[in-house]
């Protein structure tokens, strides 16, 4: 067996498992939950055999020593990493505080991570490492940047239960966020799933493996009328989403989660998070690129946002401290932080290397 | 309030403001929008590129749009005045925000524990009870032996009919959130030295070439003080493919005449000298009529013979009467699929050079030599490796001074060890009171903590279990 196939052991038992807990989550079946969390453990272990498989496939190719050849150089391979971290950390959290519920919102983020694997025709292939490359700092860099991911990724989890737990005024900024949060998250993945059925079940091109069909089958699908429908629908759904918010809060609170309990989660994932991303993400990036091109800093797009994000995520611990800023305002903090951290990761490569050509780095 | 802040001087006020958490987060809010309006538009870009892009988002009102913006700076905003004057605000909330609660906070860090009286003792926020069948006095011997194995250094004291032992761990952390800051400052003074002092330039070096200066992007040349001279180039790629494995460039620097290093740099190992360093930063093809091919001519009696040749310049297989010419030349070789010749790249990627060898004066065979590929080296009459086409491509280097860069490692690893101290250590504080109640002693306990209360409560928990058995 090959990492690939292990891979793809992972990935069906992830999205199994994300519609087990949701199911989970919405019928309170206790059944459904010990399958949501064998699921995962299973996807988990054959995740990490296939990520030392991919490591001893890459060592045979590139003989360049066992570091050189951690499959950690490309997108595909580090949204895979995030993966992994995003599952482990789940899973202690489940275990350290016996509820399933979190699984409901954390695999959905895995689920999407995955979606966009296959959907964005990225190179799944082992690539020799170009000579920029080959720099420990990196790696360091890589692994770090990753790990705080996954934690800034949970703190979303948690930040949106407790928004969902804590608001019920329709007409409130907290309650209309996130519903809209929530709503646009499902709403893409959905739009996901869909590009998946359509492109790479329905209609198997050769070239399915190469083009990027991200939202072709609705957001920017060539037909006018699909992209009108996708965008009401997406509408609608937020509607919906806000119309029956509280339904979601009933589920949530009926498995004895304390609103104190989130927020203390959240802040403890930023608080893991924040540091492993100062170090790694932040300054050993600028180590990195000080040693590759001899300048520490440039002001790239990349580089901008995760700043922003820095700046995000400083922001929430520091409104922690002003009176007046607990509760929803700052898990409001939280949710934005991830969003700028997925843009940093993916919007930065996607849409802004559009614009300029910043691609090619 | 009011009345507060109408006694308050001019002073004060300034200080207040500089030293609120609020003007923090309202900084933390500008920078990062500023900063990505300045990742939408490209800096220091050509205008019509910018314009281009602004009319994707405002059609015709694009010209006008770029005027506002850049008259706003922000074509450069990362170098403007005022994104500038956004950081020294910052520096400054950061810096008068620290000194207005660093008495405090020293005052805490300082101090070491004493022991509480009964009255602080009961309002403690963790507390604990347990009865053991022994007096006081042999109860503190276990006591002290399970503190100082989780790491604190007990103290104690004696007070009428009973003991108390009180231990703290930690207290140093509480300083991690003000190294944070402090190295924030540091990193951005390092910058400001960076950016005084500093040059940042560019350099394009021609195999066997010498320069004493390198280049601003707008032209101007900065004197090294030295010379650096570029030996060789090479680019080597991955078995059967266009993926570069390593640029590497041979330089040698020259001060006041003399040779004085000679290095070997690559991607992510520069060279370093009085200051300056040299990083491979890109590379470019610019052959002339000065470029050498070096081969290695072996005869098929086996004789050897190193060869430098210009283009059109003819040698001879050693041994025999054969005479080779190059006469063609393509940077990167490749083949189509009807088998047509042709070259794919601009740059040296598959070197190949088109040999004709005569005899008397008259055309024998002629034949393709690849330099990466071994099996074309041998002709009819020997073997002709190619080893180089020397002196057609030049090394591009970042060029780079920076007397602030320590600064910023210094700041980095500030940095690195106040979060560590912030978020992964704690200041806990543990008092023991020992009572002695008829032949058994009560052993109450208190304790605080900074931070991560629920498993600190835990491990006082298993604490208590260790003394009483
Ligand atoms: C991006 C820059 C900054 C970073 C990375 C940063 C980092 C931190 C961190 C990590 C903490 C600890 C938070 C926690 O334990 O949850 C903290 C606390 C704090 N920060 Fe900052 N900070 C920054 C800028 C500022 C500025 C400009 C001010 C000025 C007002 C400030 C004022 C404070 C205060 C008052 C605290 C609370 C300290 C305490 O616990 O006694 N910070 N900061």
């Amino acid at each position: 067996m090959d990492s690939s196939q292990l891979y793809g052991i992972a990935s069906i038992a992830y999205i199994l498992a994300m519609v087990a807990y949701i199911s989970y989550l919405a019928f309170k079946n206790s059944t459904l939950g010990v399958i949501a969390t064998t699921i995962t453990a299973v996807g988990f272990v054959s995740h990490t055999l296939a990520f030392f498989l991919r490591w001893k496939e890459f060592y045979d190719i590139e003989q360049m020593g066992i570091l050189r050849a951690t499959p950690l150089t490309n997108l595909y391979e580090s949204l895979i990493f995030f993966v992994w971290c995003l599952i482990l950390g789940y899973l202690i959290i489940e275990w350290k505080y016996k509820n399933r519920s979190f699984g409901a919102f954390v695999t959905p983020i895995a689920g999407m991570a995955l979606a966009f694997i296959d959907i964005s025709g990225m190179s799944k292939g082992i690539q020799p490492l170009v000579p920029a490359l080959q720099s420990n700092w990196l790696l360091a860099h890589v692994t770090m940047s990753f790990l705080s991911y996954a934690a800034f990724a949970i703190s979303f989890a948690t930040a949106l239960m407790y928004l969902i737990v804590t608001t019920d005024d329709k007409k409130s900024g907290a309650y209309i966020f996130w519903t809209v949060a929530l709503g646009t998250f499902m709403s893409v993945l959905i739009a996901m799933g869909l590009d998946f059925l359509t492109f790479k079940i329905a209609v198997k091109t050769p070239e399915a493996f190469i083009q990027s069909y991200l939202f072709k089958a609705s957001y920017r699908s060539s037909s006018g009328a699909v992209v009108l429908i996708s965008y009401i629908a997406s509408a609608v759904f937020i509607f919906l989403i806000w119309k029956y918010g509280f339904i979601l809060k009933k589920m949530i609170t009926s498995f004895s989660i304390s609103e104190d309990m989130l927020d203390d989660l959240t802040y403890k994932n930023i608080a893991i998070g924040f540091p492993i991303f100062t170090l790694g993400g932040l300054i050993f990036g600028a180590i990195w690129a000080d040693q590759a091109w001899g300048k520490y800093w440039s002001w790239d797009p990349k580089e901008t946002w995760s700043l922003i994000t820095w700046f995000v995520y400083a922001f929430y611990l520091h409104a922690r401290f002003l009176r007046g800023w607990r509760g929803s305002k700052i898990a409001m903090v939280a949710v934005i932080g991830f969003v700028c951290t997925v843009f940093t990761y993916l919007g930065v490569n996607l849409l802004l290397s559009g614009l300029h050509s910043y691609g090619g780095q | 309030m009011s009345d507060n802040k109408r006694n308050q001087s001019i002073v004060d006020r300034i200080w207040n403001f500089f030293s609120s958490i609020t003007l923090a987060v309202v900084v933390f809010t500008v920078i990062s929008l500023t900063s990505i309006v300045g990742t939408i538009i490209e800096q220091q870009a050509e205008p019509e590129r910018s314009i281009k892009l602004l009319s994707k988002m405002f059609g015709d009102a694009a010209p006008g749009v770029y005027k506002v913006l850049d008259a706003l700076g922000f074509t450069n905003m990362y170098h403007s005045w005022w994104f500038f004057a956004l950081l020294f605000i910052f520096a400054a909330n950061l810096v008068i925000c620290s000194l207005d609660r660093l008495p405090k906070i020293w005052k805490l860090v300082k101090e070491p524990i004493k022991p509480l009286n009964p009255e602080q003792f009961n309002v403690m926020p963790i507390k604990r009870e347990a009865q053991l069948k022994a007096g006081p006095d042999e109860v503190k011997g276990t006591v002290e032996a399970a503190l100082k194995k989780i790491g604190y250094r007990p103290l104690t004291r004696r007070e009428d009919g009973s003991i108390q032992i009180y231990a703290e761990k930690g207290r140093h952390s509480r300083l991690g959130v003000y190294i944070v800051h402090f190295s924030i400052l540091v990193i951005l003074i390092g910058a400001v030295i960076g950016m005084l002092f500093g040059f940042n330039g560019s350099l394009n070096l021609l195999e066997g070439t010498t320069s004493s200066a390198a280049y601003q992007g707008n032209g101007t040349a900065y004197p090294l003080g030295f010379e650096i001279r570029c030996d060789d180039f090479e680019v080597s790629f991955y078995d059967n493919s266009d993926a570069p494995k390593a640029y590497k460039s041979w330089l040698t620097i020259i001060d006041n005449g003399k040779e004085v290093i000679k290095k070997e740099i690559d991607v992510n190992n520069p060279l370093k000298y009085k200051g300056i360093t040299f990083y491979q930063a890109s590379y470019g093809f610019s052959p002339n009529k000065d470029s050498l091919f070096r081969f290695a001519v072996m005869s098929n009696a086996g004789v050897v013979q190193n060869i430098q040749i210009k283009f059109g310049e003819s040698f001879e297989i050693p041994g025999t009467k054969i005479v080779g010419k190059v006469a063609g030349f393509s940077p990167a070789l490749g083949q189509d699929e009807t088998g047509r010749l042709f070259t794919y790249a601009e740059m040296m990627n598959n070197p190949a050079a088109l040999v004709e060898f005569t005899e008397g004066g008259k055309l024998k065979y002629k034949q393709w030599i690849l330099k990466r590929y071994p099996q074309t080296w041998k002709v009819q009459d020997g073997t002709v490796e190619f080893k180089d086409l020397w002196g057609a491509q030049y090394t591009g280097l970042q060029v780079r001074k920076d007397p602030g860069v320590w600064i910023v490692y210094l700041g980095s690893i500030l940095m690195a060890l106040g979060l560590f101290a912030a978020f992964f250590m704690s200041h806990s504080r543990v008092w023991i009171k020992l009572s002695d109640e008829k032949k058994t002693a009560k052993v109450s306990v208190a304790a605080s903590t900074n931070k991560n209360k629920i498993s600190f409560e835990q491990k006082i928990d298993k604490f208590i279990k260790t003394v009483t058995g």
